[in-house]
């Protein structure tokens, strides 16, 4: 038996091909949404293989240092590196902010790191050109994305920069990218005030009568050099000796230090499941939206394609051809358009995908996800077609 | 004659109930047998499409009886289980337009029927390129219906209708579209297959042209056919 449906398709395969083509753009921009997710996923998951990290201490009752803000002294991590089953601590900082270069700004999260060693925690892991921060002041490492080059001078806050750096896939989970510079630096773009501020905090706080006690003639030179300190930081990156658990190192950090311990299971859950749950599920939406909409016009495409062969069909019944083999060359028609309409967009969404701002990653199980969903829909948007030329009487092939 | 063919006793086909009834078909009687050609003819609304619905059994009669070669297809009420098998093997099609399927080139058309009633499709290319050839249009055989001559698309019409040689064909107004030559070329080819394939062939037409051509002509008027016998004129 020959097949009806690809003969018409040969027949008229211009139309077909256009067809596709616009269902495919349509895949296209879904397979790109659910990349958009993944990427989003894959960014959480990059900034917390990159921190080098198997623990994250911050502020007691948070979640920082990423979805929540997280303030810790700086020399928490002294102690904290003496605890059994800790090999390695040390102190970070996370700012989102925009970063200038001339006249164009770049946003970018700006973390602060000791000095150290290339595996230290919090450090960029590897470097496509240039080299590391050695200095304790003034250095930056920048991941490409920021379009930042080797010997940029860059500003933060107040201070400028020199990159003298470059690393690849080091993003905050917003997809921003990151600007490793000294951990000082870093505290000061964060906590220190600019000298107006400081000023204006200084004139305050002297004429505090609080602070102006007669019997207490240090207490206004200690408050204000309080004020100006900046001995804070956001977390303390934790690596573990070879053969200590998470969970056993990280209990009693929380109760002797009263400070809040994650581990990596526990970050990525506040990553993916709490700081990007909002996303994702809008991205959710438009998934569904957007299967409707393809459902809908493959449904409608379907449905005038079918129209469009009334007679032939009244005629095919009339000469005995079988209802399942009219239902058939409908619906492989239909499956057709979903198979043109889904390399179409494979395609389209893998050219797209570095075109976008932010990390699109398309993984193969979504792909094949998608084509099934694809298909899926074109079988269940084939059905009002299909009823329609069942219902077809034979004897409207006969005239009168 | 013979009693092979096709046979009509009493056919009755009414639509509706009650006031609202219309009797399409009040009293119809017919035989034609096989090899043989003969006219159905008829003013509109007289019941010709009503009557080629019954006989190409896409509609059910309310009485009567069909007797179709051997085989009884309606018996006042009674009717054949499965008639989309008995109209693609023993029912052959002409249409007024030759509704070829577009996306078929010449011989998947006219192979299509034995290949829907399971022959293989090579065949059923064997058993169309032999129709056509009888049609003279064997040099059209891989061209598409849209590159054909209407006399061209009638003469595979023929072709498809004539391919799983069907005991009998209905052919409604074959020669409409076509002019005199074509027309008269088309109910010579008709006469000549009925003949070849031993076919009962009814031509229902309203052609003034071909009507004296048939030697037999049953009018159908007001539901109830009368049969008289036609000229029979040779061919032109």
């Amino acid at each position: 038996m020959i097949s009806l449906a690809g003969r018409d398709i040969l027949q008229s395969w211009g139309k077909f091909v256009f067809t596709g083509f616009g269902l495919g753009l349509l895949i296209g921009v879904t397979l790109t949404m659910a990349g958009v997710y993944r990427g989003m996923v894959d960014d959480a998951r990059v900034l917390l293989d990159n921190s080098a990290a198997d623990l994250w201490v911050v502020q007691k009752d948070t979640l920082g240092p990423y979805a929540e803000s997280s303030s810790v002294y700086d020399d928490l991590w002294r102690s904290i590196v003496a605890m059994p089953g800790v090999a390695r601590a040390a102190n970070v900082t996370y700012l989102t902010m925009q970063v200038r270069q001339g006249n164009r700004d770049v946003r970018a999260m700006v973390t602060g790191i000791v000095g150290g060693t290339a595996n230290s925690p919090g450090w960029p892991p590897q470097l496509v050109a240039g080299r590391q921060i050695t200095r304790g002041h003034y250095e930056a490492v920048a991941d490409v994305a920021a379009g930042f080059e080797l010997g940029d001078h860059i500003q933060i806050r107040r201070n400028h920069f020199t990159v003298v750096g470059l690393t690849r896939r080091m993003v905050s989970s917003s997809g921003d990218p990151m600007i490793f510079i000294p951990l000082k630096d870093a505290q000061e773009a964060q906590f220190l005030k600019d000298n107006d501020a400081i000023l204006a905090q200084r004139r305050r706080s002297s004429e505090n009568p609080a602070f102006n006690r007669p019997g207490v003639p240090g207490l206004l030179d200690a408050v204000l050099d309080s004020q100006t300190s900046n001995n804070y930081v956001n977390a303390i990156l934790v690596q573990l000796k070879p053969g200590y658990l998470a969970q056993e190192v990280a209990t009693p950090i929380e109760r002797w230090k009263r400070l809040e311990v994650y581990d990596r299971v526990a970050m990525e859950e506040i990553l993916v499941g709490k700081l990007i749950a909002t996303s994702s599920r809008q991205i959710g939406m438009f998934l569904v939206i957007l299967a409707v909409v393809s459902a809908a016009i493959v449904a409608f495409i379907i449905y005038t394609l079918t129209m469009d062969k009334i007679r032939e069909i009244a005629v095919l019944k009339l000469i005995g051809t079988r209802n399942r083999t009219i239902a058939g060359m409908i619906l492989q028609q239909a499956l057709a358009l979903g198979l043109i309409g889904f390399v179409v967009g494979k395609i389209a969404a893998t050219f797209a995908a570095p075109v976008f701002p932010k990390y699109v990653l398309l993984i193969p199980f979504d792909s094949i996800a998608g084509f099934f969903a694809v298909m899926l829909i074109c079988v269940l948007a084939s059905i009002v077609a299909i009823r329609m030329a069942l219902k077809v009487d034979p004897a409207e092939a006969i005239g009168g | 004659m013979s009693d092979k063919g096709i046979r009509i006793e009493g056919l009755k086909k009414r639509y509706g109930e009650g006031d609202t009834a219309v009797e399409a078909l009040k009293h119809v009687d017919m035989q034609v047998a096989p090899g043989e050609v003969v006219g159905l003819i008829g003013p509109s609304g007289s019941g010709k499409s009503t009557l080629l619905k019954g006989l190409g059994a896409v509609i059910d009669p309310t009485a009567g009886r069909m007797v179709l070669g051997d085989d009884v297809i309606y018996d006042n009420g009674w009717k054949v289980h499965d008639l989309r098998a008995l109209r693609r093997d023993k029912i052959g099609f002409v249409f007024q337009a030759p509704y070829l399927i577009p996306f078929l080139d010449v011989t998947d058309n006219i192979a299509l029927l034995p290949m829907l009633a399971g022959v293989p499709n090579a065949k059923a290319r064997a058993m169309a390129l032999e129709l056509l050839i009888a049609l003279d249009v064997q040099h059209r055989a891989g061209a598409m219906p849209s590159q054909l001559s209407g006399g061209e698309q009638q003469r595979v019409a023929i072709a498809r209708g004539l391919v799983n040689r069907p005991p009998v064909i209905l052919a409604d107004e074959p020669t409409a579209p076509l002019d005199s030559e074509r027309a008269m070329a088309v109910i010579r080819i008709l006469n000549e297959m009925a003949d070849r394939f031993e076919t009962a062939i009814i031509v229902v037409t309203h052609d003034e042209k071909i009507i004296p051509t048939f030697k037999r002509i049953y009018h159908i008027r007001d539901g109830v056919t009368h049969e008289e016998k036609g000229e029979g004129r040779a061919f032109a």
